[in-house]
C-alpha cells in the first residue's frame, strides 16, 4: 500500500495537519478524518455539487479533488461560514426563504453562493441560475433557492454600504 | 478507489524523467475532473498519479503579439477570465465557459480535455479552428502535433508512453478575424454536446468578403474533425447566406455520426448544418467588432 502522507492545509482559518492516502478524496478526508460532516456526498462524480467547498476562494467539488492536493491550500467549508452562532446573510436567506427541504444539497449551494457573491455582489436572476447550474436539488424546484441568493446578495450589499 | 502513489514534480524535466523511469503505469493529472472519476469507477488504475499543476510551463498563459501559449494544465476559469483570450481567441473562451459547471471549470483544463480525447470534447473544436499545435515533451525530446491530428479515436491519441502534453500554441490572430464555439444540448447548461461546432474566420479589410475560414466539428465522428473543405469554400466569397450555406453543406458532407441516447445520426447531421451556419454568422459578427452574447440558453 502506498504510504500515508502528511498534509498541511488551512481549513476555515485554522492550520490543520492530517494524514491521508493518495487515493482519498478531499471530501472523504473532510468527513471521516476531520469530522467536518457539513460537506455532503451526493453523486461522488462531480455532477451534483453537494460537496462544493472553496479552495483558495474558488469553488470546487471536493469529490474530484485528492486530499493530497490540499497541501498548502486554503480550504473553506460550510462549517467556516457562520461566525459562532451568528449565521451569515446567505445562510439566513436560505433559512428564512425556505430554500431547502431535505438539506443534503444546501451546504453545497451555500458555498457556491459564497463564491458567486464574492465575485459578483449584484447578480441578476440569470447570473444566479448560470452560476448555480452545477448544484442539483431534487426537492425545491430551485425557485426558492434563486430567490434566497438574490435576497442574500441584497442584504450583503445593504450591510456593506 | 484503488491504491496508487502520488507525485507532484515542480519541473518539466523531473516530470519527463519520472515518466521515463516508470514506463507505463503513470498517469499525468491536471484538474482530475475526468481522471479521478475514471479511477473511482475502476476504468483507469494507474500505479502513480503525476500531478502536473506545479510545473511552470504547464500552468502558464502567455498571450501577446507572437500568439498564445497556453499551458496544458491551465484551468478553464483562468482562460475565460483572461481578457486578451476572450477578445482574440473567443472560441476557446466560449468552450471553457460551458465545460461542466463553475466548480468543474475551477479545475478542468483544456490540455486534460484534449488528452482525454472524447469525441464530444467541447474545447477541442475551438483549438482546431484556432490552429493550435500541441507541444509534447518526452524521453526523445520535444515534438509538435497539430491538434486536428492529435486524437486517433474515442479516448485515444498520439501520445506515446512517457510523453506529456506541455502546452498548446496558437498563431497570432489577424485583424478582421473572429471565432465562436457553440454546441447543441437539450438543457441550458451542464450537458455533453450532441454536436459542437467551432469556426474561425478572417475577413478582408472592408469586412465584406471571407479571406479564409476554419471550421471544426465535435461529436459527429470518432474524433473531433477539421472540416477543411467547409472552410475552403468560403475563401474569397462575399459574406452572406449563400456562401455560409455552402460551407454548412460541406460540413454536413464530412461527418459520420452515430445514433445514441443523445441523438440520432440524422439529427446530428442536421445539427451540423444548423450550427455551422449559426457559428459562422457569430464569428463574422465578432470579426466586424460586434458583441455576440454566447451564454448557453441565450
Amino acid at each position: 500500500m502506498s504510504k500515508k502522507r502528511v498534509v498541511t492545509s488551512t481549513i476555515n482559518d485554522n492550520v490543520v495537519e492530517f494524514l491521508c492516502e493518495p487515493r482519498q478524496t478531499l471530501l472523504e478526508v473532510l468527513r471521516t478524518t476531520l469530522n467536518l460532516t457539513g460537506t455532503k456526498e451526493g453523486c461522488a462524480n462531480g455532477n451534483c455539487g453537494a460537496c462544493t467547498v472553496l479552495m483558495d476562494g474558488r469553488p470546487v467539488v471536493s469529490c474530484l479533488v485528492l486530499a493530497v492536493e490540499a497541501e498548502g491550500r486554503n480550504v473553506r467549508t460550510i462549517e467556516g461560514v457562520a461566525q459562532g452562532s451568528h449565521l451569515d446573510e446567505v445562510q439566513k436567506a436560505f433559512l428564512e426563504g425556505a430554500a431547502l427541504q431535505c438539506g443534503i444539497c444546501t451546504p453545497g449551494f451555500i458555498m457556491q453562493t459564497e463564491a458567486l457573491l464574492a465575485e459578483n455582489p449584484d447578480p441578476t436572476e440569470d447570473d444566479v441560475r448560470f452560476f448555480l447550474a452545477g448544484n442539483l436539488c431534487r426537492c425545491t424546484g430551485y425557485d426558492k433557492i434563486v430567490r434566497a441568493v438574490l435576497t442574500a446578495a441584497a442584504a450583503r450589499r445593504t450591510s456593506a454600504s | 478507489m484503488h491504491d496508487f502513489d502520488y507525485e507532484a514534480p515542480t519541473t518539466l524535466s523531473d516530470a519527463v524523467a519520472f515518466m521515463a523511469r516508470h514506463s507505463g503505469g503513470v498517469k499525468p493529472m491536471a484538474g482530475g475532473t475526468d481522471l479521478i472519476d475514471q479511477m473511482r469507477v475502476g476504468v483507469l488504475t494507474p500505479g502513480t498519479l503525476l500531478d502536473v499543476k506545479k510545473i511552470r510551463e504547464l500552468n502558464a498563459v502567455q498571450c501577446d503579439a507572437t500568439g498564445l501559449a497556453l499551458g496544458a494544465a491551465v484551468p478553464c476559469y483562468r482562460i475565460y477570465g483572461d481578457r486578451s483570450i476572450v477578445q482574440k481567441y473567443s472560441a476557446l473562451a466560449d468552450s471553457c465557459q460551458i465545460i461542466g459547471g463553475i466548480q468543474i471549470q475551477s479545475r478542468a483544463s483544456v490540455g486534460g480535455n484534449l488528452c482525454n480525447s472524447g469525441p464530444a470534447a467541447d474545447s477541442t473544436p475551438s483549438l482546431i479552428a484556432l490552429e493550435a499545435v500541441c507541444v509534447i515533451a518526452g524521453p526523445q525530446g520535444r515534438r509538435e502535433v497539430p491538434v486536428e491530428a492529435f486524437c486517433t479515436g474515442p479516448g485515444k491519441n498520439v501520445l506515446k508512453p512517457g510523453e506529456l502534453l506541455v502546452e498548446l500554441r496558437f498563431p497570432p490572430r489577424p485583424t478582421d478575424s473572429g471565432s465562436h464555439y457553440r454546441r447543441f444540448i437539450p438543457r441550458n447548461e451542464m450537458d455533453i454536446a450532441v454536436v459542437g461546432v467551432a469556426a474561425s474566420v478572417q475577413l478582408d479589410r472592408d469586412r465584406t468578403h471571407f479571406v479564409s475560414a476554419r471550421i471544426a466539428l465535435g461529436a459527429v465522428a470518432p474524433t473531433p474533425l477539421l472540416a477543411a473543405d467547409a472552410g475552403a469554400v468560403l475563401a474569397g466569397q462575399p459574406v452572406g447566406d449563400e456562401a455560409i450555406s455552402r460551407a454548412a453543406e460541406a460540413a454536413r458532407a464530412v461527418v459520420s455520426p452515430i445514433t445514441d441516447m443523445r441523438g440520432t445520426r440524422e439529427f446530428r447531421i442536421h445539427l451540423t448544418g444548423v450550427l455551422t451556419r449559426r457559428v459562422l454568422n457569430a464569428a463574422v459578427a465578432r470579426a466586424r467588432g460586434e458583441q455576440v452574447d454566447c451564454r448557453p440558453g441565450h
